[in-house]
């Protein structure tokens, strides 16, 4: 097939291109205008830039880069003049979007996506699309900024001051990082074994299979050198007001998790088989956590589990703080186990029971069957489960609330009362840390899937 | 801060000696609930940490005070209390003491008497406010204001009623999403004199006309329920003027630096202190007992001003408030109590409202949803 090179047709400037630039400077001067409290002056300001942004771009005889950079610069001096470091920051990002937006619709590239025999309705139609493509990602993604953003505050407040808005380094500060980690234990210890570990990890991934995305050096590295931190702090931990929920956090999930696996891949596979009597029946009772309000399961499960608590203690002389990691583990596992079985079940949709009778043909006995031959084949989705789980844990915080008790404060509990009580940035240092690390986590697994399946011969998918 | 631990061990351990005979029987480890914050912090500076120093027990936190009496109401039906002492206000207080979830104290038997020998009893005095309620600390709802946003040739807000005044003082306000001291504010600044004040609440055209002078200012009002919201409400400008406790703002202003003024006129005084949950094991309230003995003495409750703006309870303890642990301001001024500031105040009125709150929390409710 011959590549057909289509040189689409420049539109009309008066009608098409200015009118549409003036439409999107308003946009921008809308919002700088907001910040200087006449909000609509900025937007008819922004038209006019917009429009003659366009009619200059489209008639100066300049190449396409010298033109965005000079505009970039013109908005740079000019925020630069208004509002100091911060208005130039902003006005050179107003600079390169408007101007890039100029030119994608001047040179015709904005049909790019479309076949060249579509109706202008299906061009603005696939664009439209992408735009709310890149909405549903903006609205997903943009909370996260300002909470990062603000943890590197320097006061104690959840304020844009003056002096981070013109990115003064005075109004930034890591004392949020600060009172999050604490005083005890040996972060640095912790951070250089980490770091250690990463590059090492790094290194085989390399040797083993060959070079790769940058991502797949940072990845690890990062990740462990910010877990052996974490680890390194929790050493010696005492009443560090973050570090005890976080510890306590870092004991309840993964063994919820443990527990939430095992049970739900067995009723799982046990619920697939045809043979087993009422099985819509058990799985609708399974699946019910997630379907019954969490706030009407808490308090059930502060009734039940607080008698129970109260036998093992007087029973067994367990000592109460035992007790209570014990009930809210269980309160989780029961929480975990639906998604568990949700996954692993649509996992055994495609697995060819054929497999085990042949195994079983060939002398297996049930339990080898199953670890040597079901197992590998469903472990995607017992992984997948297993992380849904792990997370339900890790973030619940109206089961612990009711279930736990203070010795068992985990780090949503913390984070919960911090922001009703006293609204410290400490909270978003801590919001920012674990979204880096669970970032980079996923990461480091994708890049260990990549390499075991490269290795099996099977294609990344 | 390692030598004032030290020297707070050293002054502790002469007062815990007394105790230390019946240590046998006491549990090794104890759950304190309080608020979080600045205030829970003063409290582990002031008594936790040289009591755990003293006695090596282990003290675990519960940010959990705003929901006391509902949480002590399910442990307690549980038959499964994980707290040892409470830290609530005196209302949830009396309504825990009423229902028999709080242990009644002999003042005189189970607190520390004054260093000169006072009783406990009498050094505490009025603040005594229920069988069961060991007070702790005096601490006032205020208002704070934005100085920068005083406009130009008006003297800042120093009347109650300039609250109730968008011409003089434009801009939102914020206020307890509550009707308690509202009402009694709207009532001041619609010609009723303080002392008829509770008499005309009792009334329903009293309360009707209340709520028809908050009506007045309804629209610049935000509404908060966290004593942290107007301070970060004035951080950021949204509001000119908010009420919360006096504490909240003192740390706004002098350790912030936030640019914030006092308004002190009309404040409020309630009263925080501890209580004991019934139902402990002898060993545990043992404990508790000994706790509470320690942390309420003369002493203890000066040293936790240094942390805090909030006025001892104790009598005895006042001529012992001095700096600021590591501003080194005298805290004095700051004090609600300080005659400069208590010119005219208000005590919440316990009785008041035990008998009108369900009542007046229903219409003040339905008027804010209108």
């Amino acid at each position: 097939m011959s590549n057909l090179i289509v040189q689409n047709r420049r539109p009309e400037l008066a009608t098409f291109t200015a009118p549409l630039s003036g439409l999107f400077g308003a946009m921008f001067g809308f919002v700088v205008g907001n910040v200087f409290g006449n909000p609509w002056q900025g937007a008819l300001a922004g038209v006019i830039f917009g429009a003659a942004l366009a009619v200059v771009l489209h008639m100066a005889p300049i190449s396409r880069r010298n033109g965005r950079l000079g505009t970039i610069a013109i908005c740079l001096i000019a925020g630069l003049v208004i509002g100091g470091v911060g208005g130039a920051v902003g006005g050179a990002i107003i600079g390169a979007v408007l101007s890039w937006f100029v030119y994608w619709l001047d040179s015709g590239d904005y049909r790019a996506g479309s076949p060249i025999y579509a109706t202008s309705l299906q061009v603005l139609w696939d664009n439209t699309f992408l735009l709310i493509c890149g909405l549903i990602f903006f609205f997903l993604v943009a909370p996260l900024v300002p909470v990062m953003w603000l943890s590197f505050n320097a006061e104690d407040f959840f304020t844009f001051t003056p002096e981070m808005l013109s990115f003064d380094p005075e109004g930034y500060s890591l004392k949020h990082y600060r009172s999050f980690f604490g005083t005890e234990g040996n972060p640095l210890l912790g951070l250089i074994l980490g770091f250690g570990a990463g590059v090492a990890l790094a290194v085989v991934l390399r040797v083993m299979s060959g070079p790769r995305e940058v991502l797949g050096w940072v990845a690890p590295i990062i990740s462990l050198t910010l877990i052996g931190l974490v680890v390194g702090k929790l050493w010696g931990v005492g009443g560090a007001e973050w570090m005890t929920p976080l510890k306590n956090s870092l004991i309840i999930a993964p063994i919820a998790t443990v527990l939430s696996v095992s049970f739900g891949t067995l009723a799982a596979i046990g619920l697939s088989q045809s043979h087993v009597p009422g099985r819509r029946a058990i799985m609708a009772i399974l699946i019910s956590p997630m379907i019954v309000p969490l706030i009407i399961s808490a308090t059930g499960m502060f009734f039940f589990y607080a008698p129970l608590g109260n036998w093992l203690e007087a029973t067994f002389g367990l000592n109460q703080s035992f007790v209570g990691f014990v009930k809210v583990i269980l309160a989780h596992a029961a929480l975990g186990i639906p998604f568990v079985i949700i996954t692993v079940t649509a996992t055994l949709v495609g697995f060819d029971r054929s497999l085990t009778r042949a195994a079983a043909n060939m002398g297996a006995d049930p339990v080898t069957t199953f670890f040597r031959v079901q197992m590998p084949l469903i472990l995607p989705g017992v992984i997948s489960g297993g992380l849904f789980a792990f997370i339900t844990s890790f973030d619940e915080v109206v089961v612990v609330l009711f279930v736990g008790s203070a010795q068992q404060q985990t780090l949503p509990w913390q984070m919960f009362t911090g922001l009703r009580e006293q609204i410290s940035p400490t909270i978003l240092a801590a919001a920012t840390i674990l979204v880096t690390i669970s970032i980079l986590l996923l990461a480091t697994v994708e890049m260990l899937r990549r390499r075991s399946e490269r290795l099996r011969g099977m294609s990344p998918s | 801060m390692k030598l004032t631990k030290t020297l707070l061990a050293s002054t502790a351990l002469t007062v815990a000696a007394g105790g230390a005979i019946a240590e046998g029987h006491m549990a090794g480890d104890m759950t304190l609930v309080s608020w979080g914050g600045a205030y829970q912090q003063s409290q582990i500076n002031a008594y936790a940490t040289p009591y755990s120093e003293n006695t090596g027990v282990t003290i675990t936190w519960d940010e959990s005070s705003a929901e006391a009496v509902a949480k002590l109401r399910a442990m307690n039906e549980a038959g499964n209390i994980t707290w040892d002492v409470v830290d609530v206000v005196a209302a949830d207080a009396l309504r825990l003491c009423d229902e028999g979830l709080a242990m009644e104290i002999d003042p005189d038997e189970q607190l520390a008497p004054a260093p000169d020998g006072t009783s406990a009893e009498d050094d505490f005095g009025d603040l005594l406010v229920g069988d069961c309620f060991i007070p702790q600390i005096v601490y006032s709802t205020t208002f704070g204001y934005r100085t920068d946003m005083v406009p130009e040739g008006v003297e800042a807000p120093n009347d109650i009623c300039d609250v109730f005044d968008l011409e003089t003082y434009p801009g939102m306000r914020s206020l307890e999403k509550r009707p308690i001291n509202n009402v009694e504010w709207a009532l001041l600044c619609d010609g009723v004199a303080k002392e008829d004040v509770y008499d005309v609440l009792a009334t329903e055209e009293g309360q009707e006309q209340a709520l028809a002078k908050l009506d007045t200012i309804k629209d610049s009002v935000i509404w908060w329920s966290a004593g942290a919201d107007t301070p970060q409400l004035l951080a950021d400008g949204e509001v000119f003027i908010g009420s919360t406790y006096n504490g909240r703002l003192f740390s706004a202003i002098v350790e912030q630096n936030q640019p914030i003024g006092m308004m002190w006129d009309a404040q409020v005084f309630d009263l925080d202190g501890w209580i004991i949950p019934t139902g402990l094991s002898p060993e545990r309230e043992a404990r508790a007992l000994d706790f509470v003995y320690f942390a309420t003495d003369t002493q203890r409750l000066a040293d936790q001003a240094k942390y805090i703006s909030y006025g001892p309870a104790r009598l005895s303890s006042a001529p012992l408030v001095g700096q600021h642990e590591t501003l080194g301001i005298d805290m004095a001024p700051h004090m609600p109590t300080d005659p400069e500031n208590a010119k005219n105040t208000f005590l919440y009125n316990y009785e008041f409202w035990a008998d009108y709150r369900d009542d007046i929390d229903a219409k003040f409710q339905a008027w804010l949803a209108q």
